[in-house]
């Protein structure tokens, strides 16, 4: 184990991917959250949980400790949960590459929107179908294939596809 | 602190055990939807109960465990909602079988959920931070729980005869439940004293605004509720909870030293 950078802790856990969307890194989801120097002057890497009961999670640590392992790297992994993960981190690059993966992206979420004072659920924004682009859309259900995301269909072009829900 | 943990074991024993009975469905859903969505809703539930047992285990620091708070304690010992330990199906002694009714399944889970949006809400500010950065999650959680069976609630009340008598039926037979809600165990009021938990009552108006209005939309009818006030949260439990704790427990106690 040697005392690495922070650049260079970044730069190992650059690949690293969602075990469930491998096409976007863990940094793009913001789910790695930061790299410090701790107290005791070791490296800390942050990561934040997804959904509480997201079975990914306990993957991406592992692979996390297993990357920072492999390349001799000598650090501590910490879970933090506030402020809690939000898809409005996802940057538009990985916005891209979520549709080029026929995932659909999510919506920036609606903070005035509050759950608390709404009554009728608000109407939702269109979700455009990300094989042919049309807003021609409808909602399968609310919960798809993983937590994150709902089941949607195009009614132009006929495909069944993921939305990557806002949360 | 010790009213802390309390707290904390209230909320984590009302998820975790909410959790296990909509996974009850996982592989006989009504359509592979709806199978789909409820065990999602118990992944958030179980995640979000496994967070809170974390905090207390934490709290408690004398080296218990997450695992030892949700299987190696008894029914007496659980702190959850009386409505929410309740099958799948109207009133029956424990020991009975029935068919599981969705209609019950989607109006426990609206009552519910239109109460924890509240909850989550209020507890963002608790005084424990841990707690805190727990509810902003649940919250979003919460949130789609709610949409989910509201939509359901609807569709099934101002849908055929024969959707709208069952959910009619289960909202007669659960609503009188929620009067749990609103009485104030001395968990929670220790909690609210210290800044931690939030006081259920002043959460009541908003909570059936929410009910009051889907309930119209789906053309179903608010009964009258007085008589018994369920007693889980201070650990009276109905005669369902044991089963179900039977179940969710066995596996854990067999095989006590075990991991994965």
């Amino acid at each position: 184990m040697t005392t690495a950078t922070l650049e260079q802790v970044w730069v190992a856990l650059e690949g690293l991917t969602d075990p469930e969307i491998p096409v976007v890194t863990l940094r793009e989801l913001g789910i790695l959250r930061d790299v410090r120097s701790g107290p005791d002057g070791l490296v800390e890497v942050v990561i934040t949980p997804t959904y509480s009961g997201c079975p990914a999670m306990g993957q991406i640590e592992d692979d996390v400790r297993a990357t920072l392992e492999n390349a001799g790297i000598a650090a501590r992994v910490i879970t933090q949960l506030s402020p809690a993960w939000t898809t409005d981190w996802m940057n538009e690059a990985a916005r891209e590459k979520l549709r080029a993966y026929g995932i659909a992206p999510p919506h920036q979420t609606k903070p005035d929107v509050s759950v608390v004072r709404f009554m009728r659920r608000p109407a939702a924004d269109p979700v455009a179908c990300p094989q042919c682009g049309s807003t021609h859309t409808v909602v399968t259900s609310q919960f798809g294939s993983t937590a994150c995301k709902a089941l949607y269909k195009c009614l132009d072009c006929q495909e069944p596809f993921d939305y990557f829900k806002p949360y | 602190m010790s009213a802390t943990i309390d707290y904390l074991l209230h909320l984590a024993d009302n998820a975790v055990v909410l959790g296990q009975r909509d996974a009850e469905w996982c592989g006989h859903g009504p359509i592979l939807e709806e199978d789909l969505a409820l065990a999602n809703v118990s992944l958030d539930l179980i995640g979000q109960a496994r967070l809170l047992y974390q905090r207390a285990a934490e709290l408690k620091g004398d080296g218990t465990t997450e695992d030892q708070l949700a299987y190696f304690r008894d029914s007496q010992a659980f702190r959850n909602y009386t409505l929410l330990e309740l099958p799948h199906h109207g009133a029956l002694v424990g020991y009975a079988v029935a068919d599981r009714d969705y209609a019950a399944t989607i109006v426990r889970n609206f009552l519910y959920s239109a109460l924890m949006v509240h909850v989550w809400d209020a507890l963002q500010t608790s005084a424990d931070s841990t707690l805190a950065g727990i509810a902003a999650k649940s919250l979003k959680e919460a949130t789609y729980h709610l949409h989910h069976s509201r939509d359901w609630l609807v569709r099934m009340g101002d849908g055929t005869d024969e959707s709208h008598a069952r959910a009619q039926a289960a909202v007669n037979h659960l609503l009188p439940y929620t009067e749990e809600f609103w009485t104030v165990s001395p968990a929670e009021a220790a909690a609210v004293e210290a800044g931690v938990g939030v006081d259920v009552r002043s959460l009541r108006g908003a909570w059936d605004a929410l009910v009051n209005d889907a309930l119209a939309e789906a053309t179903l009818t608010r009964p009258q509720v007085r008589g018994y006030v369920p007693q889980g949260k201070v650990g009276l439990h109905s005669e369902h909870l044991g089963f179900l704790l039977a179940e969710m427990q066995s596996l854990a106690r067999a095989h006590p030293d075990g991991c994965w």
